[in-house]
């Protein structure tokens, strides 16, 4: 549907897009997913044909959009980050002069204005001055905007930005009923948002692509970073074989904190957290070795998130998974590196990471403490 | 382009500048007829037009100063570029609601000639052939002023700047008189400018390279030329000036010549500055 090919954006000095490629099909939602300034926006905009590209082919529909921008355009609605409205306009207003300028007259533009109307819950407000309406109402005049013309794909950027919590839900549903009909390409800076409702998710960092997987997958790579940190009355050895015998606990470090104990952080790569703290503990009673701390540290995805995107290749090359998960145990490599370490004993065998399918209900958990955490912001 | 020309329209007549610039225009016609054509009991309408050009100067940068800018300032230039039109649709469907806006109140002003016609002895070819000429005019004058919106996303900004811009084409005739007409004057004023021309290519294109290279050719262009044949210089810089002049222009048709090389001229002064509108618009797709 969408063939992004080789892309580049330059301003001046500075790369805003560099070399970016990839594919999209019909008939999904698909999450672009960055840090600020990561060049999201800077695609999508060339995407839609607001912005002309340095370098490379964007192809809607096998249309060229710098070539052919009118066939490409019409296969599109766009909906920027600032939703492009008119002030002194009613919805109903807007909404006309848009299905007018693509190319709808008389009953078919009544039509898809009721439709995308009633889609879009703008009935109460359609008569009301857009200067007068609330953020959600607007993003949502904008969305419908962006419906009009019954377009092929629907690029969304950052939609539930500034939104409250409610809005937010609101809109995701309709982002996700729009899934339905629409193959839809929505941004964020915000992973649990991506992760609640795309189908497939691009992560871009520095204007590359840094991995273009299913949220799940991601996910995955992700859990690998749990963590249990505890202190302990014990010998170096005993440690490392209490810890052998803990099933998901792969790589630790130990470093004596002065009072005869040892504070050792392990990595957990799969297993209930609970579980293996409970494991630990239970371990170290029987051999009456005293625990004097214990604690676990559920990854924090944006933390991971943050790891991926500073940890970008040189090269734009286009990951595969392997590639990918190569990056990432770079990514851990560095995170070793940045921690004291005091001998050769925090090792980082991976151990094959198992399916993570019996985690399903800790993952909701996670995402939902995010969106929480989001929805406070 | 017809969805634009009705969008712009219906935005003119919601908000009040397309009735301030017909009031103004009209009152300022209505109150030139009164002291020309009914206090001093003259025949010519044309001189009302001549009287009222000036109010021009500040009405149609009015009109015009939010055309461009307010899109942008709104971002809904993002939809214009986003919809399946072309930024020429745009630039023209614009300027057409303009002149839409503009011949309103000129259409009033057209019932003048004929009410006097009947209370006395009016030439009413002149008075027509001026009426179409101050309309041209005032279609050229609103060219520039969008195309002056084009560049900043700022109304006010764009209103400040068109309005000495007019202004000085109001009176470069008569300060034509009063700059250098040696040819050293006028070659230094062709550097003056040239400089900045660079400086505003510079501003525009954030290109240094370009602005220094067109700013330094053009001053060793006119250099060479001026040491090469002086006489070209003398008394060029007055000569420009008055030939820029679009209301210069205009004072033939009140004198009751109908000048066919000035229409052309406003002609292409419109087409000139719609071009240069696009190409504002275009730029910023590139950067």
């Amino acid at each position: 549907m969408i063939t992004v090919e080789h892309l580049t954006k330059r301003y001046g000095d500075f790369t805003a897009v560099s070399d970016l490629s990839f594919e999209i099909q019909e008939g999904h939602i698909y999450g672009f997913l960055g840090p600020n300034g990561a060049g999201k926006s800077t695609t999508m905009n060339i995407m839609t044909g607001c912005l002309s590209a340095t370098a490379g082919h964007v192809r809607i529909g096998g249309h060229d959009i710098f070539e052919e921008p009118d066939q490409a355009k019409r296969l599109i609605g766009y909906l920027p980050e600032q939703p492009p409205l008119y002030m002194n306009e009613t919805p109903l207003e807007y909404l006309r002069f848009v299905g007018e300028a693509k190319g709808l007259r008389g009953r078919e533009l009544a039509g898809q204005i009721e439709t995308v109307v009633e889609q879009t819950r703008l009935g109460e407000v359609k008569n009301r001055l857009i200067s007068k309406l609330s953020k959600g109402y607007r993003q949502r005049v904008g969305i419908a905007q962006a419906l009009l013309g019954n377009p092929r794909v629907i690029i969304l950027d950052e939609p539930t930005v500034g939104l409250d919590p409610i809005q937010i839900i609101e809109i995701r549903d309709l982002i996700r009923q729009l899934g339905q009909e629409h193959t839809v390409i929505l941004s964020s800076h915000i992973l649990s948002e991506v992760q609640a409702i795309c189908e497939k998710v691009l992560i871009i960092a520095k204007g590359r692509m840094v991995a273009f997987d299913k949220p799940e997958n991601l996910e995955k790579l992700l859990m690998s970073s749990n963590t249990v940190s505890f202190t302990a009355e014990a010998e170096r050895t005993e440690i490392e074989e209490i810890l052998e015998e803990i099933e998901g606990a792969c790589g630790w470090q130990m470093k004596e904190n002065g009072n005869g104990g040892i504070h050792v952080e392990v990595r957990i790569e799969f297993g209930e957290l609970t579980d293996i703290c409970r494991s630990i503990f239970t371990a170290f009673a029987e051999r009456k070795k005293a625990l004097l701390e214990l604690t676990s540290k559920k990854a924090n995805l944006e933390e991971v998130f943050i790891e991926l995107t500073e940890s970008t290749p040189s090269q734009g090359e286009l990951p595969g998974t392997e590639k990918k998960e190569e990056r990432i145990s770079q990514g851990e490599a560095k995170r070793q590196v940045g921690r004291p370490r005091e001998d050769g004993t925090a090792e980082d065998e991976a151990k094959p990471s198992k399916d993570g399918t019996e985690r399903d209900g800790e993952r909701k958990d996670e995402a939902e403490n995010l969106e929480s955490e989001v929805t406070e912001r | 382009m017809i969805a634009i020309l009705k969008h712009e329209l219906s935005n003119h007549f919601h908000s009040l500048t397309a009735y301030i610039f017909g009031a103004f225009l009209l009152v300022f016609v209505g109150v030139g007829a009164m002291i020309y054509n009914i206090q001093q009991a003259v025949a010519n309408f044309e001189y009302v037009l001549s009287f009222v050009s000036l109010v021009f100067v500040v009405i149609i940068p009015v009109l015009t100063m939010r055309v461009i800018a307010e899109e942008r300032k709104q971002k809904t230039d993002q939809l214009l570029y986003s919809l399946p039109i072309s930024t020429v649709q745009v630039v023209i469907g614009k300027y057409l609601a303009l002149l839409a806006v503009y011949m309103i109140p000129l259409c009033i002003v057209a019932l003048y000639p004929s009410v006097f016609a009947r209370y006395g002895a009016v030439y009413l070819p002149a008075s027509y052939g001026c009426i179409l000429a101050f309309f041209v005019m005032g279609a050229a004058l609103i060219a520039i002023g969008v195309f002056i919106s084009s560049l900043t996303e700022n109304q006010g900004f764009a209103a400040g700047i068109a309005i000495p811009a007019l202004l000085l084409n109001y009176y470069s005739v008569s300060l034509a008189e009063h700059v250098s007409a040696t040819a050293f004057g006028s070659a230094a004023a062709l550097c003056a400018f040239s400089v900045l021309l660079g400086l505003v290519i510079r501003i525009l294109t954030k290109n240094e390279m370009m602005a220094y290279g067109v700013g330094f050719a053009l001053i060793a262009v006119i250099w060479a030329a001026f040491f090469l044949n002086r006489e070209v210089f003398e008394g060029l810089l007055p000569k420009i000036m008055r030939n820029l002049s679009l209301f210069e222009r205009f004072y033939s048709f009140v004198a009751g010549v109908f000048d066919l090389t000035a229409i052309v001229y406003y002609i292409t002064v419109i087409a000139f500055f719609l071009f240069l509108t696009v190409q504002s618009m275009e730029k910023r797709r590139y950067n």
